[in-house]
């Protein structure tokens, strides 16, 4: 945990902290649903991915997609966790138009992952471990869709019965940040495992956001005690569908949280619901208005029985996994750790830069992903895969800069023309613009006297602040400068130093 | 040729194969039978008469090619308990409506593949809870037997499966489906002197049969004789991929082992079965069968099931239980009866209240109250644990024997409404019956002698788990010995 800092919130009595605990549903990718054969591709017709047992008809049984199991168990081992042989599914009851049943089958005692960690970076560099409580399997619910008519609603069963795993983290989280940064991270080791495709627009990946605010000291002794009396009464946000209002969910929650109990008030355990529109949470119940689930085990399905060899199996074939990524392009490439994870973070980036890196040198290679490319998709919006410069093409503009062919500087202007004219060759643009960069001393030589010799009042500043002893007069950059717009930038730097140094007598 | 009807599945399907009479003429004979007895016995509660036609037609033309399966052209009687495409298929509730399913349960779908022909479904109580038809939508089954009292009583024929048991008696099919979640194809089988098993939990497939109690809920025959039953358990039996609880192994030949004799086998006799207040003539004919099997070459041991006396309250704890989770999906929502009303809870709460019965209501609030945050530990985890310990009691014994005899029911068959009244009193005619079901295992009841008031009485073999073959074996020296011929006037 290398350079933590304490989120303070600070109100009108003093400091507060913030204590979070994340239950994140992640759709598992499967074609077809946790306990019966209808597909779950998205965008289909209203109930058009309906089956019998989805619809709950009379007499209809759950029969278990083993898939849909192998990546829970894939996901828990990139958990870091603990893969349970048995596991049971249980049924939790509720009434609601859009869950047919009756109840939702779910994994309640019994989960097939238990307790896993996993480390989370920060965007300025700094880590910190979140622990796991528990993933379990269960069916997604259907869809109620109330704005359709003013008297009716509609519901859309295509998502009953879909696969999710839930995962609980432990409460580890100090920060709104902290929380997005979660969530991220468990984004890049499913989409990296394949079990979810990670699309939260979708609601492919969603979040329940548990937020509780202490004042400091608090949650050292909850550490310690393992006592959740020593922190704040909790409040969940659910079904929060992207970073970014994960964060100003938890920001929103934590300051409302604050000025209630500054009132003089207590803090209710209450489901909440987060306003997008507004950024504001607001109360969907309250715990006493919570429902008596009557959990039991299923009795239509057996308990899940794993051999362990067959979890072996899996774990001996998972993919890379960011962290082990990470890790590599750290040892291999020689990156420093956070550009190692912004890169390994997710799988076609990380496919990307190695394109670039292969046989060139790997930090350049790192900087011009991130800095240069990722600047500029990000700044649009863009996903990698709309990025208009290949693999092929930054590699071939960094060769240029490795060979001597073009300054980092002219290599920019040559990404910007690479960007400008999607496709387009590097070596062609600086052909075609004469970019190439100037080497002849001679040609430097001729520059720099003309320069000298029109500026004399310069030079003797400059003579003169050396002679007082400065290694890198102030001057001297005034030079360097002149001699680069003369030369318009293509002269090489390094030569104009050499040049100027030695005519000037430093 | 009206007495196409009185005879046996066995004897029919072989007659059906030497063409001494075509599907078209038994099926004929037994819509002739429903048309006259039906009505007062109230067994069918849809008849369809067009489709077995129709079946028996086709069966007639597979006959004719020498082609057909082994239930080809024979007349059934199916449940309403099981679903069956196309036609209503309700549970006997009105919350299903006339609801008729678009898809047909496995082992119907068995049955057909065999040539069976589909006469209608039959009457029941409502969603398989009652020991007396009493709760079904449709009214009352009537028993066919009377008492000898000449007192014209009308008696119940035992539920559920009231309307197997009295159609099978009534001539009204060859043989019927039914189920048994805690004695629904034993106690009426024993009311109206047929014969019927409850195979081994997951022998039979659940897929399509409407749940009452999943871990409970088993499929099986009421029938003339122990052959036919025999027949129907093969056939109705199979490994199903879409019931993850069926069990995935092969069916054994069961009608061979009805005549094989009970030489050297070891019966138990379980003390604690000597309920308190047993009637002294079921007291006799268990001493009965005790004698016959003697007789016939096997061994009586005394055993003991020292759990028994929880059986019951477990029963009536697991089975509410799941009956209230299963059940929930009757919501007027996608299908059956929606009564709206107000707002959706409200909706929900009409639809529920009406849809169903009084004695559906009161278990489905037994079972979301045993379920209960704060009563799930003392009501819910104590019965199974009551049923780990029946299981066990059971395991136990059977390394010392091969089957236990007793009797299938308390008492004779009773009148309506004398034990209506009183939920518990009907809930103790399960006390023989329902240890089989918490441990999943094969039990048959054979009609075994008719009592003073000239009703029958039947005769229980429980055997180990896959073990119907000891059952079929025990039920067939029992109905050779007992020779029970009786028949009720209609």
């Amino acid at each position: 945990m290398s350079d933590r800092k304490p989120y303070i919130l600070s109100g009108a009595t003093g400091d507060w902290e913030v204590v979070m605990g994340l239950e994140v549903h992640a759709q598992i990718s499967s074609k077809s649903k946790l306990f019966s054969g209808a597909s779950t591709s998205f965008g289909a017709d209203p109930n058009c991915n309906v089956s019998l047992v989805d619809a709950a008809m009379p007499g209809m049984l759950p029969v278990i997609n083993k898939y849909c199991v192998e990546q829970a168990v894939r996901t828990g081992l990139g958990l870091n966790a603990q893969i349970n042989l048995f596991s049971r599914f249980d049924r939790k009851n509720y009434f609601y138009p859009d869950l047919p049943q009756g109840y939702q089958i779910s994994q309640f005692q019994y989960p097939i992952v238990g307790e896993g960690e996993i480390e989370v970076e920060m965007e300025d560099g700094s880590t910190f471990i979140v622990g796991i409580e528990r993933l379990h399997m269960e069916q997604d619910a259907g869809k109620s869709i109330h704005d359709l008519d003013p008297n009716a609603t509609f519901v859309d069963l295509n998502r009953s019965g879909v696969a999710l795993m839930e995962i609980v983290s432990k409460p580890h989280i100090r920060s709104p940040k902290e929380a997005a940064a979660y969530v991220r991270k468990l984004r890049s080791i499913v989409v990296a495992l394949g079990t979810c495709d990670g699309e939260m627009a979708q609601g492919s990946l969603r979040a329940d956001v548990n937020v509780s605010i202490c004042k400091p000291g608090a949650y050292e002794k909850f550490l310690e005690t393992g006592d959740f009396g020593v922190l704040g009464t909790r409040c969940e946000i659910k079904n929060v569908n992207s970073f970014r209002f994960i964060e100003q969910a938890a920001e929103y929650e934590a300051r409302r949280q604050i000025e209630v109990v500054e009132d003089g008030g207590v803090i209710d355990q209450q489901t909440r619901l987060f306003d997008s529109e507004t950024g504001v949470t607001r109360s969907m119940r309250s715990k006493e208005d919570a429902h008596d689930y009557r959990y039991f085990p299923d009795p239509d399905l057996l308990p899940l029985i794993l051999q362990p060899e067959w979890v072996e199996n899996i774990k001996a074939n998972l993919p890379e996994l960011p962290d082990q990524k990470k890790a590599r392009f750290a040892s291999e490439y020689g990156l420093k750790p956070y550009d190692a994870g912004v890169l390994a973070a997710e799988a076609d980036k990380a496919a990307y830069f190695e394109e670039v890196a292969k046989g060139r040198d790997a930090k350049l290679a790192a900087n011009w992903v991130t800095q240069e490319l990722f600047g500029y998709l990000n700044k649009f919006d863009l996903d990698l895969a709309d990025s208009p410069v290949s693999a092929k093409q930054l590699g071939g503009l960094i060769d240029l800069i490795s060979d001597g062919t073009i300054s980092g500087k002219i290599a920019k202007d040559v990404f910007a023309k690479m960007i400008e004219e999607e496709g387009i060759a590097p070596a062609d643009v600086v052909e075609r613009d004469g970019l190439k960069q100037v080497t002849d001393t001679g040609a430097i030589e001729k520059v720099v006297d003309d320069i000298m010799s029109a500026n004399p009042d310069q030079v003797e500043q400059v003579k003169a602040q050396a002679a007082e002893g400065h290694k890198k007069p102030k001057a001297m950059g005034w030079f360097v400068g002149q001699v680069m717009k003369a030369s318009g930038g293509k002269a090489n730097p390094q030569a104009v130093n050499e040049i100027l140094k030695s005519k000037l007598g430093i | 040729m009206s007495d196409l009807t009185k005879l046996t599945l066995k004897a029919a399907v072989d007659g059906l194969k030497n063409k001494d009479f075509s599907s078209r003429e038994i099926t004929q004979a037994f819509l002739d039978r429903i048309e006259t007895v039906n009505k007062d016995l109230n067994a069918y509660i849809v008849v369809t008469g067009e489709k077995a036609l129709g079946m028996a037609d086709q069966s007639d033309a597979r006959i004719a090619k020498g082609e057909g399966g082994r239930l080809e052209g024979a007349p059934l009687g199916i449940k309403d308990l099981f679903c069956t495409q196309g036609i209503k298929s309700t549970a006997c509730s009105a919350i299903l409506g006339d609801f008729a399913p678009p898809y047909e349960s496995t082992v119907t779908q068995n049955l057909w593949d065999q040539g069976a022909v589909m006469l209608g479904k039959l009457n029941m109580d409502e969603f398989a809870m009652g020991s007396s038809n009493e709760t079904s939508h449709y009214g009352p089954v009537v028993n066919p037997w009377k008492r000898n009292d000449g007192a014209n009583t009308k008696l119940t024929p035992g539920g559920s499966s009231g309307g197997s048991a009295t159609a099978v008696a009534s001539d009204m099919c060859l043989a019927a489906t039914a189920s048994d979640t805690g004695g629904s194809i034993r106690q009426p089988a024993a009311f109206t002197g047929m014969v019927g098993i409850k195979p081994t939990y997951g022998r039979a497939s659940r897929y399509g049969m409407i749940a009452f109690a999943s871990s409970l809920d088993q499929a099986g025959p009421i029938a003339k004789t122990v052959e036919d039953a025999a027949l129907m358990t093969e056939i109705m039996c199979s490994a199903d991929d879409k019931d993850s609880t069926s069990l995935h192994i092969p069916v054994p030949n069961w009608t061979k082992d009805v005549g094989a004799g009970v030489k050297g086998m070891k019966i138990g006799v379980p003390r604690e079965y000597r309920v308190d207040g047993m009637p002294a003539e079921i007291e006799k004919l268990w001493e009965q069968g005790v004698a016959w099997l003697k007789e016939a070459g096997a061994e009586i041991v005394d055993v003991s099931l020292p759990h028994t006396k929880y059986a019951l309250p477990a029963y009536y704890i697991v089975a509410p239980a799941e009956a209230s989770s299963n059940l929930a999906r009757y919501d007027g929502m996608r299908y059956g009866d929606r009564h709206t009303s107000g707002d959706l809870i409200e909706t929900y709460e009409t639809t529920r209240a009406d849809g169903f019965g009084t004695e559906v209501q009161r278990r489905l609030m037994i079972g979301a109250y045993v379920l209960s945050a704060g009563y799930y530990d003392a009501y819910y985890l104590q019965a199974q644990k009551v049923r780990k310990r029946i299981a066990m009691d059971f395991d136990e014994v059977f390394s010392t024997c091969d089957a236990l005899l007793t009797p299938t029911c308390p008492s004779a068959a009773f009148g309506f409404g004398e034990k209506a009244g009183n939920p518990v009193e009907m809930y103790l005619n399960d006390i023989f019956t329902v240890t089989a079901n918490l441990a999943g295992l094969p039990a048959i009841s054979v009609p075994a002698a008719l009592d003073t008031q000239g009703l029958p009485l039947g005769l229980q073999v429980i055997g180990k788990a896959l073990d119907e073959a000891s059952c079929f074996k025990v039920g067939g020296v029992l109905e050779k010995a007992a020779a029970f011929s009786h028949k009720p006037t209609l």
